[in-house]
């Protein structure tokens, strides 16, 4: 059995947000570029699985759609403990465009089970994920919270409003991810990084679709205004103030 | 031509999301110059549905197939975009929630639509079709181009409202044709929270950070909470160091939330933190350190101990409560 877990690039979480050329462009000047967190949680996870799965989960592989600038975060997947790569070669256009690539890596190779993230956590476009699984025709869950693996089946503890569900599902199957899956992401160790360069990262090339989304331009929210103090000694001040002028109690 | 709403139900309620859902789409619909379907799947009753004309749907389809008991995203998409192609949906509308962030992008897919999830309004033209999204986790919003003639969309909770439209909405029952094969998982066991409020339906959310140094310093929240009918949220070092259960953890990597009022207590306000709670109305920060970031968040700040203004708010609260 394989698993492949797919990873987007996106820009560390303290990024300052930025745009350019009149609010059109985001600004990726100084920005640092790492794994989409989680979607290093997936890869945690699938990696503990394929440890102690006693050797029926053969290998965790990683795919990428993104040009070389997304190489660094595809080789640290490796250095964590990818047993080897997919990139596409292309810029993910929209996530019609990034489902379809991965959909031909998945066809191509068989795997079995598939993880993605919840989101990316920058355009948060929470699709890629349920798109790949459509157009394999795949079974999905989402919001899948933990996985585990005992006697040759997999179990899934998805999120719903108000309360967890525990899922069986058959193989080949999409799992849509978020936190809870794995506690803290596994860092590369030097063994780690030194190994990540003799495995196969295999780049191809990217098959053309229509794009159908496009990003036009961006804004930032409003400016808020100055933080009101109120004294610590005063509270009924502060509840005055949530009726009369917020209005909300 | 429709505009085409999913209303969820739970266990045969709608909710004050569903309304807003039917409200967004009566609005658009005004625009496309079109009517508003709403398509529940599972067990409720007429006078249920019939309340959804309330807010402008004209029409409602009730599909109560019985193996559409649990989600199963397969098959609700299936159901979802045999609804669209039915009324010849050109916009497909969904709540932005556990269950359209799974069915929506599946729908999209079949339908050939293009996808916009975590809108925050109506869109700025609808020729060509331009939506706002949050984007950058709440501390910017995008303006997206569909460029699809249908379209599917999931829609930010709060952030549209409630506007009533009352319509005489006709209930149609709904019968999709669905395969065995649109079944692959299970459901093995649920495990509901009840009697409290969620957190995603909450106007008051009472939050709180690594500030409050032990889980056993969280009865003074509890009260606060339970005195102005709130639900309680953490910061994600407090669910990590299993103080507090995971679904209670918002930011980033939590749950996004935008309620009415949220007070950040023992809360440095980083800025993970704060991209999941920055759509609220109104922030009061409660921490001991002037300098602290989440200040420059909140609308309303008190600078001290936790442990000593939480008790003289609750206090502040039940007064006003038994003076109004
Ligand atoms: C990829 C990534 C994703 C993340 N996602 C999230 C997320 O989703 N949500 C999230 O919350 N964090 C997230 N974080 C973590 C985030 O960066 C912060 O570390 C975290 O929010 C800090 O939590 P805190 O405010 O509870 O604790 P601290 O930063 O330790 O702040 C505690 C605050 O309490 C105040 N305080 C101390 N004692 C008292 C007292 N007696 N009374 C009043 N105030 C007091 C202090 O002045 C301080 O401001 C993420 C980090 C990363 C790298
Ligand atoms: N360019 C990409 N390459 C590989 N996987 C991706 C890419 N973009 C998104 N994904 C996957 O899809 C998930 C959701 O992303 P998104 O739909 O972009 O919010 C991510 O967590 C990844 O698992």
């Amino acid at each position: 059995m394989k698993i492949l877990v797919c990873i987007s690039n996106v820009p560390d979480t303290t990024t300052k947000i930025r745009f350019k050329d009149n609010n059109s462009v985001f600004d990726t000047t100084g920005v640092q570029w790492i794994i989409n967190p989680w979607d290093e949680l997936a890869l945690t996870r699938a990696l503990e699985l394929k440890e102690t799965s006693g050797g029926a989960i053969e290998k965790v592989t990683v795919a990428t759609v993104g040009l070389t600038g997304a190489e660094p975060t595809i080789r640290k997947a490796l250095a964590i403990g990818a047993d080897d790569a997919f990139r596409v070669d292309s810029d993910p256009v929209d996530a019609y465009f990034t489902a379809a690539q991965l959909a031909e890596v998945v066809k191509k190779e068989g795997y079995d089970l598939v993880f993605c993230g919840i989101e990316s956590s920058d355009y948060n476009g929470g699709a890629v994920g349920g798109m790949l699984s459509e157009i394999l025709g795949f079974a999905s869950i989402s919001s899948v919270s933990a996985v585990n693996y005992e006697n040759g089946a997999f179990t899934f503890l998805r999120e719903i409003d108000g309360g967890k569900e525990t899922l069986s599902g058959n193989l080949p199957l999409v799992a849509i991810v978020q936190k809870g899956i794995a506690i803290n992401p596994r860092i590369p160790n030097m063994r780690g990084i030194m190994n990540a360069r003799s495995k196969p990262l295999v780049v191809i090339p990217a098959a053309s679709t229509d794009n159908q989304t496009q990003y036009v331009n961006y804004e930032l929210p409003p400016a808020k205004a100055k933080c009101k103090m109120v004294d610590a000694e005063n509270m009924t001040e502060l509840v005055h103030l949530l009726h009369t002028e917020a209005k909300v109690i | 031509m429709a505009v085409l709403v999913y209303t969820e139900n739970w266990d045969g309620k709608f909710k004050k999301l569903s309304y807003e859902l039917i409200s967004y789409a009566t609005k658009l619909a005004e625009t496309l110059n079109t009517s508003v379907v709403a398509l529940s799947i599972g067990n409720v009753d007429e006078a249920e549905l019939r309340a959804l004309g309330q807010y402008g749907a004209s029409k409602v389809l009730a599909a109560k197939d019985g193996r559409l008991g649990s989600l199963e995203n397969k098959a609700f998409a299936s159901v979802i975009a045999q609804a669209a192609e039915k009324e010849q949906a050109t916009v497909v509308v969904f709540a932005h929630n556990f269950t359209g962030k799974a069915v929506a992008p599946r729908v999209a897919v079949r339908l050939k639509a293009g996808l916009a999830a975590g809108v925050a309004g109506l869109p700025q033209s609808t020729d060509p079709f331009i939506v706002p999204k949050k984007a950058f986790n709440g501390s910017s919003f995008a303006n997206l181009k569909i460029n699809t003639p249908i379209r599917v969309l999931t829609l930010f909770q709060n952030s549209f409202g409630i506007l009533e439209k009352p319509a005489e909405p006709t209930i149609e029952s709904f019968e999709p044709t669905l395969n065995d094969s649109d079944f692959a998982t299970s459901v093995k066991d649920v495990n509901k929270v009840t009697g409290k409020i969620l957190l995603t339906d909450a106007e008051i959310v009472v939050s709180a950070g690594r500030g409050m140094k032990s889980p056993e310093n969280w009865a003074p929240l509890e009260q606060l909470a339970e005195t102005i009918g709130a639900a309680l949220a953490c910061s994600r070092p407090v669910s990590d160091e299993g103080w507090r259960p995971h679904e209670e953890h918002v930011g980033q990597t939590g749950k996004v939330i935008a309620p009415n009022l949220y007070f950040a207590v023992g809360i440095s306000g980083a800025i993970q933190h704060v991209a999941g709670v920055s759509s609220s109305k109104f922030i009061v920060a409660i921490n001991k350190d002037k300098d602290a970031p989440i200040f420059d968040t909140a609308a309303y700040g008190v600078i001290g101990d936790a442990m000593q203004v939480l008790p003289a708010l609750t206090a502040a609260f039940k007064e006003f409560k038994a003076s109004n």
